[in-house]
């Protein structure tokens, strides 16, 4: 299916694809095939083939391909035959050879920690020993299940021996022996029995063995059944028990056998409470059906049910009944014990003897005392609002109360703020600023608002009721029920409503006076009318009522944000330190110099700065190379806070070359002067004052070479180190800020520039100017990344700044916004040339390289040259066609069609790029034209 | 031996095509020999990484997991690890052996042109257009760069890793050498945008190639200018440069589709090799045999010495 992978591309041309073609192969891959079924095989999480071993019947996998768990067998191991090296003795232990499997915990020597039988519990086995004497007894051979215990291995738990040293045998009851015998049931006295008495096989018995009872003879406890508690899972009422089957129909027959067997008493006791009804007929029975002609007794047709058989009293029931210990009300366990302690006459193990102090009975704790007036059922008090409607229960309530308020306040709690909350809950006030604006007020200022408050109250007070009815006549109720809820809801910090640096309204500069004036005398108290009057006037009622509403709204979101929010924040303690910015200490130095040097090729100390520099230092670290500066915490080149607006930081004119050029001349007389002066003076000194000047590069050149040779002279141990010029000076700044201004205007005129470097700099200008429309033009290309180019770093870009600024006094100096948009326009870095011709199918285009540190020198080149206005043009008709290679771009897989001219244009048209450039005539017409035929590449 | 050495005869130059190889990638942005130089990776303009026994002429592997075109690759010391970066301003370190990505860096704000392996592999550098280098720490999960390297006022274009140093090349016209052992940074100034940077072997020179059409070897302590080397054409494009196997001759790509080499010494050209019609974008030279590869379009070309017999493959 795969396509070869070298078809023609002619051939592809003619074919019509649909979907996406299938990966070529690559040589030497096979495809992968489905595993066949003979294949398949099943592995373990080790790797090892599975088989299964009667996988259905319960069998395992042993060992390695059936062997013993190694891929040798039973080879050794290890073979280690050296002198040194001898291999170490292993002795092999079972489980050396087994797998696994048979470790964990259900193979065959499982490796958890499990009990063993000695110290397991025997419950199961008192179970399944129970279940086993009973078919044992069922059985056409009874007792033949005794064999088994013959036969078995007696295992004894430890419980079981001490229990046994101790006097007790199997089938026994745990504890001290008991005088009475252990198995009479006594009827109460007290429980009166109506009704027949009972058979007297059932309890005669019984009687006759109590008389033989002798008096010094003490019988073990009878041994306590374990009390199954079985969940109920039907509907029947409690205590039903439905007919069983095998008890109706074969236990019938059973019975009489039993009833003739010695063996039944025994059966009965291992069936706990079966034997209760020791006499009475099992199998169906009762009234309905009758006597049979097969059954022998029919005594007790008639007397089935009897009160006696059911327990009546709770308290009084028998040791014997099978429940002791497990359900006995405490009074009762209490004296067991204590008579349990003196009459005990077990046996004593060796080294053990009886506890004279009985062990301290558990505490018990008493349940708490109730309150007095508590009720367990929980009544919900009528909740009434102060509406209109229901104010005479409100008013009952109140007079009932006589602490409507305090119910309110309780009641509603979701309609208090954050401030009552806390007042109710005790909580000290945030520290903040003051909530109320009463507070900074002074405290003649709050006397004079306490008094108009006091008077406004009263006037509130001694206002005639009628006259309020009328006006509340026109009024709406919500603004009778504004003023209330004002005075509930803005409680004390209603003074801050409506301060002067909230302004909701501020927009609307009337509305916010009338919101003010609003705010105001409400806090003063005042009623309706003077609220209204607060009003526009001019508005409709609707209106006011409107926008009374809106200021209340406005002023309680005011006054919750005021207190709660502003509480919450600080006063910054510093100012932002906005005016200053980090600039690197050391920047690399005026690059004009150094231009010159390397037209010059003085490669070396002109052209190099050195920087101190501080590595990270786990770079350090994983450059395995100790930290030269273990102790400092800078990163990078040492950095110094300068204003942030200062013009210094953007030149990056320094302390270094520049003031080579105009130290020089003074550092001769400053040796002279001062000697022992440090040689290599603070860097920090110079940091605050830049100098900015400038000198005649020639000057700088001749200087620097003669400056070379006087260092070479005058100091040739000390400046060892400091090879580098911009170390090497000394007293950069001592009278720098004097003469500072003497050398601007010093400076010399751009006449001298140009007769030192004429000719170089106009032939590279002149040349670099079809190179430069050139690249220009290619960096165009790129032009839909150019978003990536904004990320244009701002010292470089002012560094141009900067270049014009000091090499070209001239006024106009270009905006840093038209620069910037320029770069805006073009993509730096390596991009896409044009296209080279050739005539292979594929047509690869290098990465190119530009900067825009370039681009930038090349335009103020051409800044400095006259602008004409044709150029002008040109630039335009260049933007045009920087469009039109953007479509080129994106158009450039879908235009197959024109590549069949391309052979022959591409050659032209790749020249017709730069073509282009030269020939300013060309109208925008021809040059879309010739777009039309750019070769159109295939990737 | 009584007899002084004889002056050690001059390398041959590889001269003769041994391989052309169509790396079915789109454009090869760049092609890197491996540390002993048996292997190569190809930085396709398809997002692919490929790698290459360039002998045989063998694809071995293809990597790709760039969000587009790969601009430059690396492989570790110990081969077991590839780093790449591409356009998608990211850079991603390979596993070699599975092909899948280890770790992907991410952070610079453009293009990744150059990136590097330090000596044990446990630091990659990258160099990017935004004008940093990143130290990209290979041993934690960290995801940000151990140090950002912002010196530069342009582009990075190239970056070299010596034991203790970091040389980068940048469009603003600038070699810089950080030195991690002493704790600066020189900077020397060429000019022009510099391309492509390398050490020479015994880690004294720098070679410096930039857009004036010029190499220059720089004396690494004093930045002196020791050789000069013209005659190709380099005015637009990153091309790169590079030192033969015994520093005896410094290489170049040039536009005009030639590779050109120079005596180290002399200065004089003593090699120009035509190898395709368009520019030669990139070239490695192997690290201890006269063997070059050159990356032009879609393709690459292995070159040897003209005393090489085809049937002695085998390597080092």
């Amino acid at each position: 299916m795969a396509a070869p992978a070298g078809r023609d591309s002619e051939e592809e041309e003619a074919l019509v694809s649909y979907g996406t073609a299938l990966r070529p192969l690559i040589e030497g891959e096979h495809i992968k095939k489905p595993v066949p079924l003979q294949e398949q095989t099943v592995r373990d999480e080790k790797g090892r083939y599975k088989r299964f071993h009667g996988a259905f019947t319960g069998g395992f996998s042993a060992g390695y391909f059936n062997t013993v768990g190694s891929k040798e067998g039973w080879a050794p191991s290890t073979f280690l035959s050296s002198r040194q090296k001898r291999a170490d003795k292993t002795a092999f232990g079972p489980e050396d050879f087994m797998d696994e499997e048979d470790l964990s915990e259900f193979g065959i020597a499982p490796k958890e920690i499990t009990t063993t039988d000695d110290f397991a519990s025997k419950t199961k086995d008192r179970i399944k020993e129970k279940a086993r004497q009973i078919a044992g007894v069922a059985e056409p051979i009874p007792g033949a299940s005794v064999l088994d215990d013959l036969i078995a291995p007696a295992r004894i738990t430890i419980g079981v021996e001490l229990l046994r040293k101790m006097g007790w045998k199997e089938g026994q009851g745990v504890g001290p022996r008991v005088k009475r015998k252990p198995n009479k049931q006594q009827p109460d006295p007290t429980v009166k029995i109506y009704g027949c008495a009972l058979p007297p096989g059932a309890s005669g018995s019984e009687g006759e063995e109590d008389d033989y009872q002798p008096e010094n003879v003490t019988f073990a406890p009878r041994d306590v059944m374990p009390v199954q508690l079985t969940l109920k899972e039907n509907v029947h009422g409690l205590g039903y028990k439905g007919l069983d089957p095998t008890l109706a129909l074969f236990g019938v027959s059973g019975e009489h056998i039993n009833l003739l067997d010695d063996d039944f008493e025994k059966s009965n006791n291992l069936l706990g409470d079966v034997r209760n009804r020791k006499g009475r007929k099992l199998g169906i029975s009762g009234q309905a059906f009758g006597v049979g002609a097969l059954e022998d007794d029919d005594d007790d047709i008639y007397a089935t049910e009897k009160l006696s058989k059911y327990d009546t009293v709770l308290k009084d029931e028998e040791p014997g009944d099978g429940l002791y210990g497990w359900t006995a009300p405490n009074q009762y366990k209490n004296k067991k014990r204590l008579e349990a302690e003196v009459k005990y006459i077990g046996k004593i193990l060796d080294g053990f003897s009886l506890a004279s102090k009985s062990a301290a009975p558990s505490k018990t704790y008493p349940p708490p005392d109730l309150p007095r007036g508590y009720r367990p059922v929980h009544y919900f008090r009528p909740v009434i609002t102060a509406s209109s409607e229901n104010s005479p229960l409100l008013k009952a309530l109140v007079e009932s109360t006589g602490k409507l308020e305090s119910d309110t306040a309780q009641q509603s709690r979701h309609t208090l703020n954050a401030s009552q909350r806390r007042d109710l809950l005790g909580e000290t006030a945030l520290k903040g600023p003051a909530p109320s604006v009463l507070e900074y007020l002074s405290e003649k200022d709050r006397e004079r608002i306490r008094e108009a408050k006091q008077a406004s109250e009263q006037q509130l007070k001694t206002k005639p009721l009628p006259q309020q009815s009328i006006h509340s006549r026109f009024q709406s109720a919500c603004q009778e029920s504004a003023h209330q809820k004002w005075q509930m809801a803005l409680g004390e910090p209603l003074a801050t409503a409506g301060s002067s640096d909230f302004k909701p309204f501020a927009k609307n500069p009337e509305k916010q006076k009338r919101y003010e004036n609003y705010v105001e005398s409400l806090k003063k108290g005042q009623k309706v009318d003077t609220l209204v009057s607060c009003l526009d006037p001019s508005m409709t009622e609707w209106e006011q009522g409107r926008e009374q509403e809106e200021f209340f709204r406005a002023a309680m979101f005011y006054k919750s944000s005021n207190s709660t929010l502003s509480s919450r924040f600080t006063r910054a303690k510093y100012e932002d330190d906005t005016e200053k910015v980090e600039v690197p200490r050391d920047q690399e130095n005026d690059i004009d110099d150094k231009e010159s040097a390397v037209k010059m090729k003085m490669f070396g100390k002109l052209t190099r700065d050195k920087f101190e520099w501080h590595p990270e230092k786990l770079l350090c670290k994983r450059f395995n190379v100790p930290d030269p500066y273990s102790d400092s915490s800078i990163v990078g080149l040492p950095k110094v806070k300068r204003d942030k607006y200062s013009i210094f930081n953007f030149l990056t004119l320094p302390e270094t070359a520049t003031t080579t050029v105009t130290q020089t001349t003074n550092e001769k007389m400053q040796q002279t002067t001062n000697p022992n002066k440090p040689k290599k003076p603070s860097r920090w000194d110079v940091s605050d004052k830049e100098k900015k000047k400038k000198d005649s590069i020639s000057e700088f050149i001749s200087l620097a070479r003669s400056k070379v040779d006087v260092q070479q002279q005058q100091e040739p141990a000390t400046e060892k180190d400091k090879s580098r010029t911009n170390e090497a000076l000394p007293n950069k700044v001592v009278n720098e800020s004097v003469d500072q201004k003497e050398e601007e205007e010093s400076r010399p005129s751009m006449d001298l520039f140009k007769a030192v470097f004429a000719s170089s700099s106009d032939e590279k200008s002149s040349s670099s100017e079809e190179e430069s429309d050139e690249e220009e033009h290619q960096t165009a290309a790129a032009g839909p990344a150019s978003e990536s180019t904004k990320c244009a770093d701002p010292p470089d870009n002012s560094s141009a700044v900067q270049d014009h600024a000091v090499v070209t006094p001239e006024p106009d100096l270009p905006m840093p916004s038209a620069l910037k948009e320029k770069l805006d326009e073009r993509e730096f870095g390596p991009r896409l040339p044009p296209v080279f011709s050739s005539d292979t199918v594929q047509q690869h285009e290098p990465v190119q390289l530009t900067s825009f540190s370039e681009v930038n020198q090349k335009e103020k080149r051409k800044k400095n040259k006259e602008k004409h206005k044709t150029k002008r043009e040109h630039k335009h008709k260049k933007e045009k066609k920087k469009k039109h290679k953007k479509h080129r771009h994106k158009g450039k897989h879908k235009n197959k069609k024109s590549e069949k001219n391309s052979s022959s244009d591409t050659a032209e048209s790749s020249d017709s790029l730069s073509d282009a450039e030269m020939n300013v005539d060309l109208s925008p017409h021809e040059l879309l034209r010739r777009l039309k035929d750019l070769p159109i590449t295939k990737r | 031996m009584a007899f002084p050495e004889p002056k050690p005869e001059k390398p041959e130059l590889p001269k003769k095509l041994v391989q052309n190889l169509e790396c079915k990638q789109g454009a090869v942005r760049a092609v890197r020999f491996n540390v002993d130089g048996n292997y190569c990776l190809t930085c396709g303009s398809d997002k692919s990484l490929k790698l290459w026994n360039p002998h045989k002429g063998t694809v071995l592997k293809t990597y790709s997991g760039h969000g587009y075109e790969v601009l430059d690759a690396a492989g570790s010391f110990d081969n077991s690890q590839l780093c790449s970066c591409g356009a998608d301003k990211t850079v991603i370190l390979w596993d070699v052996a599975t092909g899948q990505v280890v770790r992907k860096f991410r952070g610079h704000a453009g293009k990744v042109n150059c990136v590097q392996f330090n000596e044990e592999a446990t630091v990659i550098l990258s160099g990017s257009i935004d004008s940093t280098v990143r130290c990209w720490d290979c041993r934690s999960r960290r995801p940000d760069p151990i140090q950002v390297l912002d010196e530069a006022k342009d582009g990075v274009s190239s970056l070299r890793i010596s034991d203790h140093e970091i040389l980068t090349g940048s469009v603003d016209g600038r070699v810089r050498c950080y030195d991690l052992r002493a704790g600066e940074l020189y900077s020397d100034y060429i000019g022009s945008p510099v391309t492509s940077v390398c050490f020479s072997k015994d880690g004294q020179c720098t070679l410096a190639a930039s857009l004036d059409s010029t190499l220059r070897l720089l004396d690494k302590g004093s930045g002196e200018l020791l050789g000069e080397y013209t005659g190709h054409q380099n005015q637009a494009c990153k091309l790169d440069c590079c030192l033969n196997d015994q520093d005896t001759h410094v290489g170049s790509c040039s536009e005009d589709g030639r590779v050109c080499f120079w005596d180290l010494v002399e200065g004089s050209l003593a090699l120009s090799l035509p190898v395709a019609r368009g520019t030669v974008q990139s070239l490695s030279f192997h690290p201890a045999a006269s063997c070059l590869l050159t990356a032009t379009g879609g393709c690459i070309q292995l070159w040897r010495e003209e005393a090489f017999a085809l049937d002695d493959q085998v390597f080092g």
